[in-house]
């Protein structure tokens, strides 16, 4: 099975003094299902950001879509980054651009056409129940709103990689429900790669998933 | 509403730096023409014994604009104490000349020193009147009031370029986190400045529309050109193509400079 992960050796860090991650060893199928759970400030957002390229490793390889990330270019960066969804744990939403321009945002990067933009930030808007909320800006939104946003935005254009980090984290169980169907739906349709960090594996989840833990800055499977 | 608040602090220094960059240019040619209105009006008086080769001495010294032979008439009858005609005539030959030199351009003080010179080279000038005093102290009045109409725009333009300084850090900081966004979906570079160059260029549009019709008013203003004319001078307040061009160069470089500090200052956070 083709790999769109494999992580050799993989040590983060910020500053020399303190590693967060400590030569990891892990491989994610491509078209799984992954939980990343761990204490907070155990390093999952961290984790995340190194595989889209915001955190350089400090040792070892790390290989995403088949792209080595040390020492990429920022022009090969740009591209593999295209093609992930990115929900961030702080939302980062653009504050003077309104909800649907937000939500188009990966469209427009990725070119696609004006009429085929539209209709897929209605149907996304519609998907995450915003469809009333199109042409406010983020800071009128609450939190939970502000988040469902920010899914809808990882899925715009069919990324082949979505990282998520906390997605229901400020969600009531009716909205946290919502954003599961989404990320199963998107995960069974398109055979999207999905790594989910989160408190709390749902119960109602109904896919084949994998689990993997970080603890001591170490990253290990539970079976 | 937003999107005026975004403009308005940009628009607002432009403005202001083409509004005292245009005063200044209008000081500049108020003064210019005053100087050729001072020149018209300005003479020397030369004393010679003999009469003036009135080519070669044009040709010679090419600030002169005309040299005028005042008729000694004047003199000789404020000595007409009975005196016979005969007499009359033979003081009219043996008393020197007099002429009247008139200038291409009002002269600093060193150029009208370098001329009086000159013209004392020729043995035959005995005296040359510059009325030295007079024009001293117009001359100087003239430098004093355009140091300071220059003084006062550059502290314009000056505390303007702080003021935006202060307000770039704020932008920077605004436009940052977009073109962070932006960057962690993938966006190439230029696409990630797109917006902010095109802000630039639109608010260094707003200002020059602004300034445009600011002095476009002035130029065709009644009450403008009535100052002019009470100083028997007109001036060009605004060239509506070459002032024109001027202030949109000024206002796009500005404007298209400081864009480039903030996409050239940005780091990308972790
Ligand atoms: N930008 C940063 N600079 C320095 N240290 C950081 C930064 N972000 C996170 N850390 C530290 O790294 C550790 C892991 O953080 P993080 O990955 O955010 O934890 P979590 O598992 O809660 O997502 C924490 O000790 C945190 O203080
Ligand atoms: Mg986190």
């Amino acid at each position: 099975m083709d790999k769109v992960i494999i992580a050799q050796n993989l040590s983060l860090a910020y500053s020399k003094d303190e590693t967060i991650i400590n030569k990891a060893n892990f491989s994610i199928d491509s078209g799984s299902f992954v939980f990343v759970t761990g204490a907070s400030g155990s390093g999952k957002s961290t984790l995340l950001k190194s595989l889209y390229g915001a955190l350089k490793p400090i040792e070892g390889s790390l290989v995403v879509g088949g792209v080595e990330l040390c020492g990429i270019s920022s022009k090969k960066l740009n591209f593999l980054r295209r093609h992930l969804g990115i929900v961030f744990q702080d939302y980062k939403l653009v504050k003077e651009w309104t909800i649907e321009k937000n939500i188009m945002l990966p469209l427009i990067i990725n070119g696609y056409e004006k009429s085929i933009t539209q209709s897929q930030v209605d149907s996304l808007l519609k998907h995450v129940k915003l469809q009333h909320q199109a042409g406010k800006y983020p800071l009128e939104l609450s939190g939970g709103e502000q988040q469902r946003v920010a899914m809808a935005r990882a899925l715009a254009h069919n990324p082949i990689l979505i990282l998520a980090d906390e997605p229901t984290g400020n969600l009531d169980d009716y909205s946290s429900q919502l954003i599961w169907n989404l990320l199963e739906g998107a995960h069974e349709q398109l055979k999207t790669t999905v790594i989910v960090v989160t408190h709390h594996i749902p119960e109602t989840i109904k896919i084949d998933y994998k689990h993997y833990h970080i603890e001591f800055g170490d990253i290990h499977e539970v079976v | 509403m937003k999107s005026f608040k975004n403009h308005i602090s940009l628009v607002i220094a432009l403005v202001s730096i083409l509004f005292s960059l245009q005063v200044f240019t209008i000081v500049e040619r108020s003064i210019d023409a005053y100087k050729e209105n001072l020149a018209q009006n300005y003479s020397l008086v030369v004393v010679s014994q003999k009469t003036l080769q009135k080519k070669e001495l044009l040709d010679k010294i090419t600030t002169l604009a005309s040299i005028e032979q005042l008729s000694p008439d004047n003199v000789i009858k404020k000595l007409n104490t009975g005196i016979s005609k005969k007499n009359k005539e033979l003081l009219k030959v043996t008393l020197p000349k007099f002429y009247k030199l008139q200038l291409k351009i009002y002269p600093t003080p060193l150029q009208l020193q370098r001329l009086q010179k000159e013209l004392l080279r020729y043995p035959y000038i005995v005296k040359v009147e510059t009325f030295s005093n007079t024009h001293d102290t117009t001359y100087k009045l003239l430098l004093l009031f355009k140091n300071v109409i220059f003084i006062l725009s550059l502290s314009i333009v000056l505390v303007t370029i702080l003021l935006i300084f202060k307000e770039l850090r704020i932008w920077q900081f605004k436009h940052n986190e977009r073109m962070s966004i932006m960057g962690l979906f993938g966006a190439p570079a230029w696409l990630r400045s797109a917006v902010l160059f095109r802000l630039a260029i639109v608010d260094a549009l707003i200002a020059f529309g602004i300034s445009f019709v600011i002095f476009s008013y002035f130029s065709s203003s009644a009450w403008v050109s009535e100052q002019f004319a009470n100083i028997g001078i007109s001036v060009i307040v605004f060239d509506k193509v070459y002032d024109s061009l001027i202030m949109l160069g000024v206002s796009m470089t500005v404007s298209v400079l400081l864009a480039s500090f903030i996409v050239l200052g940005h780091k990308e956070e972790v």
